[in-house]
């Protein structure tokens, strides 16, 4: 019953997205502008009834009704409460459901409350959004109906693939949706200005806040992605340059531009043209995204879809949504006005280089992302790896944040080089002094070397906004800014000492054996079994001491799964300030003894801190907007009422 | 000075900057493409044109029964990998994928160091719904063999 009601809701909401599109785009002839009153309420409503149909969802998955196939093929009695609500999205249909879900509740709070764009605007933007839903409608309803029910109920749900059966699931696929649905929005706005042909520093200020909030969602989901990785797949590595993390990678590039430019078109009023094409860009990317991820091309844990249909399917979306645009940019681009000018040395022209750095790294994550798919359509069979995307994205990235260090001190409009000499030599000369130290010290390859020398110069400049000025004074968004571009500097040092400093240690050992691995001494205590809710497996008792300190004790498991049947290895992790230990259990060898792995990465953890404290910075601009919009429409209450009584 | 740019220019001059940026991106892309691409090689591919040493590649095929030798250190291994013509042996130091196995299908990772290929990293079958990309399409009839041993 629950099941049919779900599916009822989301055709209904179908329907009404359909509505929203005609009324919407009727209501911009003159003759049928009354329909534009229809547009909100039906955006608003479309959100409750895809939300009621989630819920239902999420409903069967926690009462585990076996009748669903997607609930029968997924789930399992026995698995823990959490796995049942996260294995809701840890299949392709749910997945997708959440992604509609996500958009339409989106679209009905820009509905309720998006107050600043003249209405005819807002109304095309509406209907954009509409349009970009339909879309996900059909392939959810014709191509993959979450709801569908088996002809006889099965005795036992298949369970939850193990690699998946973790804390992450709960948050990284939500994290990640709300960020490519954002974007969606934002893209809607950029056709809706389009639309109308009203692009300037209202549209702009509309946006941002979306295209902050889809890159805070964007930059927490690829951190804890990231981290996820790290300690589940026991390879110690941070970022594979695997297609599924690009395919998140380079939305957030993109929307790390749109960001940019956005802030400029809104205090500025140039670059406009610019941001309406980073808008649909941005957007772009996350279709590209999902087609690489959800359409089966990829073989991965993220790749549940296999039927080759859908990922047609996916494929005309994209060409549909990515190609409409474009035509509609390029019809309309001219008409766009040009915006103010700014001077060759300014802080437009920093915003503008970055931009046009930001877009080289993309186009270079994006080429070795799809040369190997274009190469196997022709037979080749090829990898890219980081041999390929390092070097080539740090040839962009490094001149990226050297000019990320000195735009933010550069004024509006235009600057003399002279004003700023200090703001440039007090960093310049951390990061020589850095490289020189890191050189002559340790030595480490090139790219790590860059890295550590740059990190120390970026992180005093981030900082230097805030000299001179009143820190009690200082806007919101300013301490965004500069916390943001700090998370930056952290981030690098940390990935750049990971580089440099790792140390490995590949061991068999019996209990009671030790090895050195960096400044710790690790001992193999024992090894034994235990039991988990839905899994058994080896543990191995390890102690480690730091330079000849008390010893702390890990367990790391190799664990297996009963339903379905699989294997995952646990990973231990020894969080220091100064690094982590990270330890792995390996196979039982033919003469009895232990295959143990074990990592010492100093400073491992600031590539998180550095992502988090990056969001932080988002978080807090976001707040400074926010707060700003909402005094501006209190005031202009205020002055409503005011007027109305003198009127009276 | 008035350094700013005329208003008519400054379109054009952020579209060629742009577009040189984005065509700089393409041709670096392209080149280092054909540098560091790692191709996939069977065994008698690998044996016939091997790569120039020290290149990063990628060798799939069968681990050829009984050849899984356990080195004195208990965590480097050498096997062969083969298939119907060829058999090239492999050297790894780590920890195998759960379902690396004698008689089954494997992707190693790594390089040549003369006429052992040095793997950093084995891909197995990890569960029954993830088999190597490579290995899904294989057109000769050696890598049919090697999708139904993996089966």
């Amino acid at each position: 019953m629950i099941a049919e009601l779900g599916l009822a809701v989301l055709w209904m909401a179908a329907a009404l997205a359909v509505l929203q599109l005609v009324a919407g785009a009727l209501s911009l002839r003159p003759a049928t502008a009354h329909l534009a009153g229809v547009v909100r309420p039906v955006a608003i409503l479309q959100g409750v009834l895809v939300a009621c149909a989630f819920a239902a969802l999420i409903w069967l998955f926690l009462s585990t009704d076996l009748s669903v196939k997607l609930v029968a093929e997924n789930s399992h009695s026995a698995k823990p409460f959490i796995f049942k609500l996260a294995g809701t999205w840890g299949n392709h249909e749910g997945s997708m459901l959440m992604w509609v879900t996500i958009m339409s509740l989106a679209g009905g709070f820009v509905a309720l409350i998006e107050k600043r764009l003249p209405e005819n605007t807002l109304i095309a933007t509406l209907a954009g959004q509409a349009f970009v839903s339909l879309g996900f409608y059909a392939f959810l309803l014709l191509a993959s109906n979450p709801f569908e029910r088996l002809p006889e109920p099965a005795p036992e749900g298949a369970g939850l693939n193990p690699l998946l059966q973790d804390i992450g699931l709960a948050f990284h696929p939500p994290t990640l949706y709300v960020g490519y649905v954002g974007l969606s929005i934002a893209f809607s706005f950029a056709v809706g200005a389009l639309v109308t042909r009203d692009v300037g520093p209202a549209f702009a200020r509309a946006m941002r806040p979306w295209v902050l909030g889809a890159w805070i969602f964007l930059t927490l989901g690829i951190t804890a992605g990231s981290y996820w990785a790290y300690y589940t797949l026991g390879w110690g590595g941070w970022w594979f340059w695997d297609p599924v993390e690009n395919a998140s990678l380079m939305p957030w590039l993109a929307a790390t531009a749109l960001l940019h430019s956005c802030s400029v078109l809104a205090a500025r009023n140039a670059l406009r043209t610019w941001t309406v094409m980073l808008g649909v860009v941005a957007f772009s990317m996350s279709m590209v995204g999902t087609f690489l991820v959800r359409s089966g091309i990829l073989t991965s844990v993220h790749a549940f879809a296999v039927d080759p249909t859908r990922g047609s399917f996916i494929l005309a979306l994209l060409a549909i949504y990515i190609g409409g645009a474009l035509l509609l940019f390029g019809l309309r681009a001219s008409t766009v006005t040009e915006g103010a000018r700014f001077a060759v040395l300014s802080r437009e022209s920093s915003l503008v280089f970055n931009n046009v750095m930001l877009c080289g790294i993309l186009g270079i994550v994006l080429v070795g992302t799809l040369y190997p798919l274009l190469t196997e359509a022709m037979g080749v069979k090829v990898s890219v790896g980081p041999p390929y995307f390092n070097p080539v994205s740090a040839v962009f990235a490094i001149p990226m944040m050297m000019v990320m260090a000195v735009g933010p001190v550069l004024r509006w409009r235009e600057d003399k080089g002279g004003r700023i000499t200090w703001q440039v030599a007090v960093p310049a000369l951390v990061s020589a002094v850095a490289l020189l130290a890191v050189e002559l010290l340790f030595a480490p390859n090139l790219l790590p070397a860059l890295g550590l020398a740059l990190a120390p110069g970026l992180a005093v400049a981030s900082v230097q906004p805030l000299v001179g000025r009143n820190l009690r004074r200082t806007p919101l968004p300013i301490y965004g800014m500069v916390i943001g571009h700090l998370g930056i500097a952290v981030a690098l040092f940390g990935m750049a000492s990971e580089g440099a400093f790792s140390t490995e240690r590949l061991a068999a050992m019996n209990p009671g054996d030790s090895q050195q691995v960096g400044p710790f001494k690790v001992a193999l205590q024992d090894i034994g079994p235990v039991a988990g809710p839905n899994w058994t497996a080896l543990e191995a008792t390890v102690s480690a001491s730091y330079a000849g300190g008390e010893p702390t004790v890990l367990h790391p498991q190799a664990r297996t799964f009963a339903n379905p049947p699989g294997n995952r290895t646990e990973s231990a992790l020894l969080t220091r300030w100064n690094g982590q230990l990270y330890a792995v259990l390996g196979e039982e060898g033919d003469d009895g003894r232990w295959q143990m792995r074990f990592w010492w990465k100093p400073f491992v953890p600031m590539i998180w801190y550095g992502g988090a404290l990056v969001a932080l910075g988002g978080l807090l601009a976001l707040l400074g907007r926010v707060a700003r919009d909402v005094k501006r429409l209190v005031a202009i209450d205020k002055i409503a009422y005011r007027r109305e009584r003198q009127g009276r | 000075m008035n350094t700013m740019i005329k208003p008519k220019h400054q379109r054009l001059v952020l579209i060629v900057l742009a577009l040189v940026a984005l065509i700089g991106a393409g041709l670096l892309a392209a080149y280092a493409l054909s540098k560091q691409a790692a191709y996939f090689y069977l065994p008698s591919e690998l044996v016939a044109k091997p790569p120039e040493a020290g290149r990063a590649v990628r060798l799939g095929g069968m681990v050829e029964k009984g050849s899984i030798k356990t080195q004195a250190d208990g965590v480097t291994i050498n096997f062969i990998v083969k298939d119907d013509k060829a058999r090239v042996p492999v050297r790894f130091s780590g920890i195998t994928p759960d379902l690396f196995v004698e008689g089954s299908g494997v992707v190693a990772e790594g390089r040549m160091e003369g006429t052992t290929f040095v793997a950093d990293n084995l891909l197995a079958k990890h569960d029954e719904k993830y088999v190597p990309r490579e290995m899904k399409n294989m057109t000769s009839a050696e890598a049919k063999a090697v999708i139904a041993e993996t089966k």
